[in-house]
This record gives C-alpha cells, structure tokens and sequence, in this order.
C-alpha cells in the first residue's frame, strides 16, 4: 500500500484532531461570559479566591492569550483539575481509562464478531425463518436504548437469578493478584459486556445481511461454484470478503457508539471507566474533567476511524488507484 | 469380407430432453422446454439466438450452477454419466475438471479483491493432479497458452482490460484440462477487434488441445467461422440444427434467416436482445404464443402455424428445422 | 389562451403528483412490516395526543398523590404500579409519550432542514462552496455523537428546547450527506441541462427540479431519523439533561435508576418506558425502511 495514501490519511485525521481541539476551546471557554462563576455555581467565593482561580486556569488574560495557553496545556497534556477531587484531570483519565478499555474493547470486537455471524447466516438463507427471525431480533435489540437493556439483563441475571454481580469491578472478599483476580473482574464484566454487545450487534447484522445479499448476486460466486467449491468455501472464500467491505466502514462509525454507549451503560453497572466518571463529570458539572474527556472521547473515534479506513484500503485493492 | 463401419464415437456430451423451469414470485418460468444435443469429443457445435432463448440457462443447467429451486429435468450425459443424478461430492469433482464454462468477461466476473492467479491456482489446488510443477508455475503456463505474459498473474481484474480479462477466463477455464468447454457468449462485451483476436485463440486452442467447444452467442456470424455445426434456439427450443456453413449460407427457418442476415451492431446493446432486427419481442415464456412460437414475428407465417405443434424435422443431409416450410 | 395553458399545464402536474402518490401508497400498502409500523405509530401518536382522556395529567406532581402506596407493583395500582413517590406509572407513560414523540420529531425536523439545505447547496454549488461544506459536515460526523451532545447540552443546560437543538445540531451531517449524493446524481440528469439551457436560475433548478428529486430521499432518510432522535432523547434524559418540567420516557428510566428501582425489584417501574420507547423506535425503523423500498431511486435501480 503506497505510503502516500497513508501519509494523506494521517494527515486527514490530524486536521480533524486539530478541529476538535479549537471547537472544545470554544466550547467551553467562549460560551460562557464569566467562566469562574460559572463553573461554581452554587459555591460562596471570596473575591480573592475567585481572582486566584481566575489565574490558575488561565481565564485571566484576552481571549487570544487564552486560547494560546489553552493550546499549548492540550499539546502538553495539561487539562487542568478536577473540580471534584482537584486531581489532575489526565491522571483521573488515565486511572479510569483500563477499565473503559477493557469493556468497550470486548464489546466492540464481539459484537463485531456475532452481528457479522448473524447477518452472514441470515443473508445466506435469504427468506428463510432463520432468515426472518435473525432480522426481526436484531431490529429490536437494535431499537432499546442501551442501559436500558442493562437494566434487563442486571434485574433477570444479577438481582433475580444471582448468577452474576450486581456491579463494581471487583469484590472487595476477592483475591488481590493472578488468576482469582481476573476471574472476579471478568464475572464483573460480563452483563456490561453482554449488555453492549447486544445492544449494538443489531448494525452489523443488518449491514453485513444487506451487502452479503448484494453480493450474492455477482457473477464470481456462479463461477467460484462452477470450479467446484463447496458451498461454504463459496460463501467464506469469496463472498464475504467482499461483503466486508461495507461493515468495515460501519465498524469506524460503530465503534464511537459503542464508546459513547459506555457512558450510560458503565453508569447502570457501576463500571469504575471514563463512561462512569463522564456521568460523574456531569452531576458538578466538574467542567474540566468533561473537556478532557471529550477530547480523549473525540480522539479515540478519530484514532479508530484511521485505522477503519487503513484497513479498508488494504481489503480493497480498487481504492489503491486514485 | 466387408469391414463392418466403425461405431461412432460415443459422444462427449449428451443432452436429452432436458427442462429448466425457474421458479419465480410470479409462478413458474419454463426457460429451457425439451432441448437435445450431442457433441462429440473435439467438436464443435454453437448455439444462437437471441437474449432470453434460454441459451445461458442451458450452459448453467449443465454444471447445475442454477439458482437453488430451480426445477431441472431429462438427461445431461458427460461422457456416460448423468450430470443431474450425480451426488454432490461427484458433481464437485467433475465441475471443471470434465466441463469447464468460459463466461464473459464482464467486471464482476472474477473476483475484484483476487488477485487473477489466484484465481487460477484455486481451480488447480482443487482438482490437483499430481506431478504437475508448482501452482504458480502452472498458472504462468495457462496466462502464456492464451497470450498473457506471466507476471500478470498478480494483477487484480480491474487493472486488466477486457480483452485481457477475457483471456483469463478462458485460461481459468483449461487450469484443469476439461474436455469439454463451454463458452457463454466469450466476446460480447468486446470491440470488434479485440473480439477478432479473441475468437482466433478460442479457434487455436481448440484445435491444438482437441476440445470439444459449445460456444453460445446471440451473434450468428461468428458461430460461423468458428463452429462445425449450429443451432438455433427460440423461446427455449432448438428450432434449427445442422452444419455451420449450409445453415449460414441457406437457412431453413425463418428466424435463422432473419438472424444470418442481420448485421452485428457493434456496441448497441438492444443487438442482442434482437439481433434479427425483427419486429417485435422474444415472446414471454409465461405465455407463449399457441402452435409455433414464431408465428407472430414470422415474416412468412401461414394460417397453420398457430395450430402447428412443430417439432424437429428433417431439412437436408445432417440438417433439422422447426418450421412447416420444410415439410 | 396562455392562461388557460398555465391552468392546465399545472393541473396535469398536480394530477400526476396525485397518481404517484396514490401508487406509492398502494405499494406501501402491500409492505407489511410497514402498515406493521404505520399501525403502531397511530397508536401511540393517539395515545399522545389523547393524553389528557387516559390519565389525569396532575398525577404527575408528587403532592397530588399523597394518598397513593409508594413501589406499589401492578397487581395492588392498576394498571402499572407507582413509582417511589406514588405516581401512578400509567400516567407518566401516557404523559411521556407527548415528550418523547415531540422531541424525536421536532429534533429530527431540524435536523433535516440543516442537512437538506447543507446538502442541496454543497451539491449544486460545487467546487470550492460545495467542497467546504463537505468538510465541515465530515468533521462534524467524526466527533462522537453523545459525549459532543452531552457538552452542548451541559453548556446551554437542561430544556426541552435546548435538547431538540442538541439532537438537531448533530444529526444533520449524515443526512446531508445523502442529499448532496443524490443532487450531483440529478445534477447530470438531462432535464437539469436542458432547463438551464432555457435560462432557468438556480433557485428555480433548486425548487423545481432538484427539490422534487430528493424529496422521497429526504422523506425516507427523515423517517429512519426519528429513531435516532428518540434514542438520543432518551439517553440524554437518563444523564441528567431532561427537561425537570416535563415527563418523559428517558427521565422516568433516569429516574427509577437514581431511586433504586432495580435493587427494589420495581420492574413495573423502568419496564414499560422502555418497551414503549422500543416499539416507536421500530416503528419508525419499519416505516422509514418500508417508504426507502419505495421512494430511494438508488434502491428502485438496483431491483429492477
């Protein structure tokens, strides 16, 4: 693959960070007239302590010296504290961080994995029951909001059946290192990981039925099958790779869903992660946890999506002439 | 003593009475309604007629590459054995190895995310015969047979031309040396020159690997240079056969007639769907016309016709037609 | 004369819009999952507007229900139970429904008056125009939806006003894209040319010609909108920025979460909302599925 196109592609993603970065200045910064009061809402503040917070997060200069300082805190990863514990807001993110990555991480690649499985089964028994009944579930799972299927699935197999915890990340009466202590995490993560994995299966089901159907039509398959492949190999060997290629695409969009969906999801299940503490974040509001973690947020999709497109290019050897 | 005359050699292809009949959200859809053929090894016999006749069903039906519910009756016997019967793991085996289809040349035809040679080298690996060198050897010699330089096997079919692309179907189609090849209409979608190049090769080849070739195509003018026998098909029936030259030269049925006389409109795509340049359309299989299913495109019909169940008959030495004319 | 040739010249037009309506409707009629979806929207948008005949809407206030059992389960307070405070649960769904259904159609409206607007204009405009607000709109689909729909809502704070512009701000972008898809497709469709060639401006291509062309586009990609909207409503309920005022589906799920439904075992609680918000969205999906099948011409392309 020519270093141009991933050269260009790089640099694609680097203007939208940089976009990002301005619009979160804006944002937070230009909307609001007096910052200080603003973010302390509520809170008695002496003239002196407000003068001193005005010049610790830099609100005290023009609106260009601002901006500039605002710049130059981002590129050196200096998002200011946290209203609530008055931590650094990049120590709190990185702290939170594994636990965010470690649900969204499973969730994306099985939801990847089983909504592709579904509509793959579905597409090649078009109009069959199987075919119906994949659809019409994956429609529905599709419509429920995500922590609200949470709530389902923490009522029927935490609080009714017991068979798992009702949240956290761990038991307090667990052990502290090595196998036991995975297990226990992994119990815990298993109803938030269901829980986002089916909610968001749905896309990938429906797009990969979708394509899979369209290229069923195409005249390789009759020849693949003329040569004497068996049916399966026709089907896994030429007709999915080239189904992929939509789904793909909808992995990068799915992707920033399935992050997003975190958010309300690792709430309902008390999942220490960034989700968590954005819904945390929100309840001050600790403004500059939230303008941090909507720059990891934004960053993250962008990230992913670069690499979505990186792979799609290598999939797909007519994209490479430009 | 007279010497008693040699049996003919069994044939190569038999096909008897065979019926294709789609099944469609609107009802069934006859495309193929009791067609025979023979072929011997290394002959060649073309089939005409225009888009819709049920030519390209009848290639599809031979390697049982038609859509799953597809109703297909009669015989299909290659070299003995009956196609239609065959097991599934049978079926597989000789998919290729015994009768090979050369498809057009469209985009979609190949695989896009293939490289061609891999392509290639899958119908090798699958009915591999000891041996024989290296896949990717093998491969170069087949791109070299039909004109290809070998390094080409590592394109992708997009970077090719039609012609190109073309070439490497039919090289797709000898990887494991049928005896058999059918080529669905191998040159329509090229210009006339290439078609030209196209249609040597096939005729080379044919010749150096003693083939057996049914070549099927709405373009009667090639069939006639290429092939030693035609037939003609019409709303899913042979309605004329015999040797290429004197069916070309002097058509027994109306429809062969209008077909010989019509001149290829190069690029033109209603050609095909009418290359006689007959009023009228290929008749609904749904709801032929009763008697002939000519008769109301016919330019000579007779008050008969209608009411005609024709059939076959004897037109000249080795030659048949479907029309009252030659009774 | 000329008059009269106006008059019937814009009859014919009109008669003919009517015939493809009529067909298009036949043709719905024929979809199941669609008159499916159709039924159920009826249903619900009968139970918004007759809100006030199901339920007495100040049962809503928790001083009004003082004499009602608290965590009662549906078989002690038909028909769905009460929530921590009292309130019957029947009321807040019946209630809620105005919410959600308004916010997810009024954000959605927005939504595609930007994004049409945004994609006829960068489609007919071209070049540079055309290619800047492309740019703009792939970078607004880049951002993540929720965490830029929670900083804006966090920004402007919690109405129902600032929600609808919330989902609408950030729904645009696909749409758009659609559009200025489909008018470079209609852009080289003969008739374009020729009525240029006439003399007509590009306001009168833009509303005679390209307008009627994506307008089955927009109507379908509309439909399938809404769900989002709702979805978008309801999550951003449950985070806190519901509008306090009023009852809605998202802020009754907020609500029985916060107040310990789930460790009560309250399902009649946060159940019924959501199955409701289950049902519309589908709804929505199947008729907006239904109505592409019809009016996307990409679609009507490839079937035939």
């Amino acid at each position: 693959m020519s270093t141009r196109i991933v050269l260009g592609k790089l640099l694609g993603s680097l203007a939208t960070l940089a976009f990002v970065v301005v619009f979160n200045f804006f944002l937070f910064r230009v909307v609001e007239q007096d910052p200080v009061a603003n973010l302390f809402r509520g809170r008695n503040l002496s003239d002196a302590q407000r003068d001193e917070l005005t010049r610790e997060f830099g609100l005290d200069g023009s609106k260009l010296e601002q901006f500039w300082s605002y710049i130059q805190q981002t590129v050196g990863l200096n998002f200011g504290r946290s209203y609530v514990t008055n931590q650094p807001v990049i120590e709190e993110i990185a702290d939170k961080a594994p636990a965010t990555i470690a649900l969204v991480g499973v969730s994306a690649v099985l939801s990847a994995v089983f909504g592709i499985l579904i509509g793959v089964l579905a597409a090649w028994r078009r109009g069959s029951k199987r075919d119906y009944a994949a659809t019409t579930l994956t429609m529905t799972t599709y419509s429920m909001p995500d922590f609200w299927l949470g709530m389902l699935l923490l009522t029927l197999f935490a609080v009714v059946l017991g068979w798992f915890p009702v949240g956290g990340i761990s038991d307090p009466n667990a052990p502290d290192a090595g196998i036991g202590k995975l297990l226990d995490h992994g119990e815990h993560l298993v109803l938030p990981a269901l829980t986002l994995t089916v909610a968001y299966l749905g896309e990938y089901a429906l797009v990969m039925r979708s394509s899979l159907i369209e290229t069923m039509r195409e005249d390789y398959l009759v020849l693949a099958r003329a040569k004497g492949l068996r049916d399966t190999l026709v089907r896994n060997r030429h007709a999915v790779p080239n189904a992929l290629l939509p789904v793909v695409t909808l992995a990068a969009i799915n992707f920033g869903l399935v992050l997003s969906g975190a958010i309300a999801v690792e709430t309902i299940f008390s999942w220490p992660g960034l989700g968590l503490a954005t819904y945390e974040a929100l309840q001050g509001p600790d403004l500059p946890m939230l303008q941090g973690l909507f720059l990891v947020f934004s960053a993250s999709v962008i990230l992913f999506n670069l690499l979505a497109d990186l792979v799609y290019v290598a999939l797909d050897p007519r994209v490479r002439v430009s | 003593m007279t010497a008693q005359p040699a049996a003919p050699p069994a044939p190569l292809l038999s096909v008897r009475d065979l019926h294709v009949t789609y099944r469609t959200s609107a009802g069934p859809l006859p495309a193929v309604r009791g067609v025979d053929l023979e072929l011997a090894p290394g002959e060649t016999l073309g089939l005409a007629g225009e888009s819709g006749c049920g030519k390209s069903t009848l290639a599809g039906a031979l390697l049982r590459l038609l859509p799953r519910r597809t109703e297909v009756t009669g015989d299909v016997l290659l070299e003995g054995e009956d196609v239609l019967a065959m097991k599934p793991g049978r079926l597989r085996a000789v998919r290729w190895s015994g009768m090979a289809i050369v498809f057009q040349g469209a985009l979609h035809t190949l695989n896009p995310v293939q490289r061609v040679g891999r392509q290639i080298g899958e119908a090798i690996e699958l009915h591999a015969v000891k041996g024989k060198g290296s896949t990717r050897s093998q491969v170069a010699e087949l791109l070299e047979l039909v004109g290809l330089p070998g390094r080409r096997a590592s394109d992708y079919p997009h970077e090719l031309s039609g012609g190109q692309r073309q070439r490497v179907l039919i090289a797709l189609a000898l990887a494991c040396e049928p005896k058999l090849l059918v080529a669905d209409e191998p040159t329509t979608a090229l210009d006339v020159m290439v078609q030209a190049q196209i249609l040597r090769l096939l005729k080379t080849l044919q010749s150096e690997l003693q083939l057996a070739v049914l070549f099927i195509t709405h373009d009667l003018s090639t069939l006639a240079a290429v092939c030693r026998r035609i037939a003609v098909m019409y709303a899913g029936r042979i309605v004329e056969e015999g040797p290429a030259r004197d069916v070309f030269a002097a058509p027994a049925h109306p429809y062969t007639r209008a077909l010989a006389a019509a001149f290829p409109v190069i690029g033109d795509p209603a050609f095909r769907h009418n290359p006689a340049g007959l009023p009228g359309d290929p008749p609904d299989p749904r709801a032929l016309p009763s008697g002939c299913p000519f008769h109301p495109r016919c330019p000579v019909a007779r008050d008969i016709c209608p009411e005609t169940a024709v059939e076959l008959w004897p037109a000249g030495p080795g030659r048949r037609a479907a029309c009252v004319e030659v009774l | 004369m000329s008059s009269v040739a106006v008059a019937s010249a814009r009859r014919i037009a009109w008669l003919r819009r009517r015939r493809a309506i009529a067909g298009a409707w036949s043709q719905y009629r024929r979809s199941r999952p669609g008159m499916i979806g159709l039924t159920v929207l009826a249903l619900f948008v009968a139970m918004a507007l007759a809100a006030p005949l199901l339920a007495d809407e100040s049962g809503l206030r928790a001083v009004n229900v003082i004499g009602n059992e608290p965590w009662s389960s549906p078989a002690d307070f038909a028909p769905l139970g009460t929530d921590r405070l009292g309130r019957s649960i029947w009321t807040q769904v019946v209630w809620g429904s105005r919410t959600s259904l308004l916010v997810g159609l009024a954000a959605t409206v927005l939504a595609a008056l930007i994004g049409m607007t945004v994609g006829i204009v960068a489609g007919f405009y071209g070049r540079r125009a055309g290619a800047l607000l492309m740019r703009l709109t792939e970078w607004f689909l880049v951002i993540p939806f929720l965490p830029l729909a929670i900083v804006l809502a966090a920004v402007l704070g919690p109405s129902i006003r600032n929600i609808i512009l919330v989902i609408g701000i950030t729904s645009w972008p696909s749409m758009a894209r659609l559009v200025r898809a489909q008018v470079l497709t209609l852009k080289e469709r003969l008739y374009v040319d020729r009525s240029r060639a006439l003399g007509a401006s590009r306001a009168h291509l833009m509303a005679r010609h390209i307008l009627p062309g994506v307008s089955g586009l927009i109507l379908a990609s509309t439909t399938l909108t809404v769900p989002v909207a709702i979805l978008s409503e309801t999550t951003l309920s449950f985070l806190g920025f519901g509008d306090p005022s009023r009852p809605s589906w998202g802020k009754m799920l907020e609500e029985a979460f916060a107040q310990g439904a789930l460790t009560e075992e309250a399902w009649w609680w946060y159940v019924p909302p959501g199955v409701c918000i289950v049902l519309v969205v589908l709804a929505f999906t199947l008729v907006g599925r239904a109505l592409e099948e019809i009016l996307d011409p990409r679609l009507r392309e490839r079937s035939t």
